[in-house]
């Protein structure tokens, strides 16, 4: 943890306050887009920490914001009522740190059994997993089944968003760049050469998928307090794959890449709702020519060459 | 007593589905080592052939026939074909070299690209379309249990396409070439097989099963969608994982498999809300406690 580091964390947030406290001033619109932002940010951050950093291909994402999205919009629900209005906040952040941990504890429950799959076999089990998750909240009444969970309340703002997502990018990045974190660049690297040098692949990828997770749950509960209303559609694999593209444009492992890929890819469609009926197929047609032409991503310079040593 | 045969013999028709396109997974990955995600939906594309297809035919041969149900079939199957090749030749083949994660999130963006095509107003439109009748349609009643001519058509294309890919893979000489390169690459390479050549037929016979997948599918349920083959191509690719990915006879099985246990799961009442859930709990179950498939061996990673 240098101090670089924490300085731009503390800035970030001051920054994040500061931007939310003149939010009257701003478009409705257009701060509902940021916040749009800034929560693929987090996920797109969180989950290059399991694909980028520690290479574990992960189709999975939407499912842990989904636990983590559905835990913090009930607690929010059920407690709302009973507790005095100043303790809002505290349910909020309550809510948040809930929504992660059970996430959290859903990665653990993903990362364990597919610890020895690679490749194409764990993007396919993830999905599967993520599936497995939704199908869950589609069939179970406290959560609103298929219609979904209505009535959360507004308590997103400008301020949790960007500060939880340049909390995000702070404990992403200082943990890849300690010396413990050189472990998952190791993995993603060469497994088998990492566990000869007495790095233990299986700890290292569990951690990943955990903390990936955690932070896809915060992002699913600041988004739950962003559209209140949850429905399970909305976490299907389309949006694990949303999130993946992302990393991909960005570049895998590359934090600064994946932020802006995250930003991009969030503004392009809002900008293209003219052309609603083509969107898709030029973002599918984008992955496809990206991955034929630049499969490492869009925004990498310089570190590829450093990398190949 | 019979409404176990009536379960069993509706999951084995929706099973034989699932294992015409799980052979096609399979084969893929036999070859080239990885998932064609784009798969399930040109098992779709087949489906829509034969709703084209079928007016065209019935020009020419009686509407509700077995000849002409026969004609849609065949020629849904060769244009599926092609459109198997024309895939591997623009999106595959130029990222033959690369990593294999490279050519996954390709097959995933083709795969999107089809289905929002296919979506889109002036293509097919995202509402579902009725598919028509291809043959005369009647129930069999034997003993407590009702069979109709689609499953039973299900079974016999089925059966017939298994034995001709077996042939085709087994005795001829494009077949041997196809198990070359599954087994070593270069090797067959440097025996003089075209790999470049192989791989295509390889995506074009994988295709059209797919393609008769989807007409046969669509037969039974009679509605046809743009995301129809989203679902169903998963869990034939879990059916290919169950029998062991790489292997034709396990590709068959795992997909029978599969289709009896959902619809036996599906019966249950307290799981049947679970129904799609299913096929990817077998998947997770299988993969911990024998990754290589239930016909498949495992190979040890060398370094």
């Amino acid at each position: 943890m240098d101090n670089a580091a924490k300085r731009f964390l503390f800035a970030a947030v001051a920054l994040a306050v500061i931007v939310s406290l003149c939010s009257s001033y701003f478009n409705r619109y257009y701060l509902g887009v940021a916040i749009d932002v800034g929560i693929n940010v987090i996920l797109a951050v969180s989950l290059n920490l399991i694909n980028g950093h520690t290479g574990q291909f992960s189709l999975g994402h939407a499912g842990f914001m989904a636990v983590g999205g559905y835990t913090t919009a009930k607690f929010a629900l059920l407690l709302q009522g009973q507790l005095p209005p100043w303790a809002q906040p505290l349910i909020f952040v309550a809510g948040l740190l809930l929504g992660g941990s059970m996430a959290a504890v859903a990665g653990l429950a993903v990362g364990v059994p597919t610890l020895r799959l690679k490749g194409d076999y764990l993007a396919i089990v993830t999905l599967g997993f993520g599936e497995i998750i939704r199908v869950i909240f589609q069939t179970t009444e406290a959560f609103g089944a298929a219609t979904g969970l209505t009535g959360i309340p507004h308590w997103t703002n400008f301020a949790w968003t960007w500060s939880c997502a340049a909390l995000t990018v702070f404990v992403v990045a200082c943990l890849v760049n300690s010396t413990y974190g050189r472990g998952f660049i190791a993995v993603h690297d060469d497994e088998v050469a990492a566990g000869a040098m007495g790095i233990n692949p299986v700890r290292y990828k569990i951690t990943a998928f955990v903390i990936g997770a955690f932070f896809a749950g915060v992002a699913g509960g600041l988004y739950a307090h962003h559209k209140q209303f949850l429905s399970p559609g909305g976490f299907d694999f389309l949006k694990s794959i949303d999130i993946v593209v992302m990393v991909i444009l960005g570049g895998m492992g590359r934090t600064v890449g994946v932020i802006i890929a995250a930003v991009l890819l969030t503004i392009l469609p809002e900008a293209l709702r003219g052309f609603a009926g083509y969107r898709m197929i030029l973002y599918s047609l984008l992955i496809i020519i990206l991955m034929l032409t630049r499969p490492q991503g869009l925004f990498t310079f310089g570190r590829a060459a450093q990398r190949k040593v | 007593m019979s409404e176990f045969f009536q379960q069993l013999i509706n999951g084995l028709a929706i099973g034989a589905i699932y294992a015409l396109i799980a052979l096609g997974y399979t084969m893929v990955y036999g070859i080239l080592r990885f998932i064609n995600f784009a798969h399930g939906d040109v098992f779709m594309l087949g489906a829509f052939a034969g709703y084209f297809l079928s007016p065209v035919v019935n020009r020419f041969l009686p509407a509700q026939s077995y000849a002409g149900g026969a004609v849609v079939l065949v020629l849904a199957m060769a244009i599926c074909a092609l459109i198997g090749m024309l895939i591997e030749f623009l999106a595959y083949r130029p990222l033959r070299n690369r990593p294999k994660l490279t050519v996954l999130i390709t097959a995933i963006g083709v795969s999107l690209f089809i289905e929002y095509t296919c979506q889109h107003d002036a293509v097919f439109k995202a509402a579902p379309r009725k598919f028509p009748e291809l043959i005369p349609f009647t129930n069999w009643h034997l003993g407590g249990l009702v069979l109709n001519t689609n499953q039973v058509i299900v079974f016999v294309t089925t059966m017939l396409l298994l034995v001709a890919l077996t042939v085709v893979v087994q005795k001829t000489k494009v077949g041997t070439a196809m198990r070359a390169v599954s087994f070593n690459e270069q090797a067959a390479a440097l025996m003089g097989v075209n790999i470049n050549r192989i791989i295509s037929f390889t995506f074009g016979l994988g295709s059209a099963l797919a393609a008769a997948g989807g007409i046969l599918f669509a037969m039974n349920y009679a509605s046809i969608d743009p995301l129809m083959g989203v679902q169903t191509g998963l869990k034939a690719f879990v059916a290919a994982v169950l029998g062991g990915i790489g292997n034709l006879p396990g590709a068959a099985l795992g997909g029978l498999l599969l289709g009896v246990v959902e619809t036996f799961a599906g019966g249950i009442p307290g799981l049947s809300n679970y129904r799609d859930g299913i096929a990817f709990g077998v998947l997770i179950l299988i993969l911990l406690f024998r990754p290589a498939g239930l016909l498949g061996k495992l190979q040890t990673e060398k370094v």
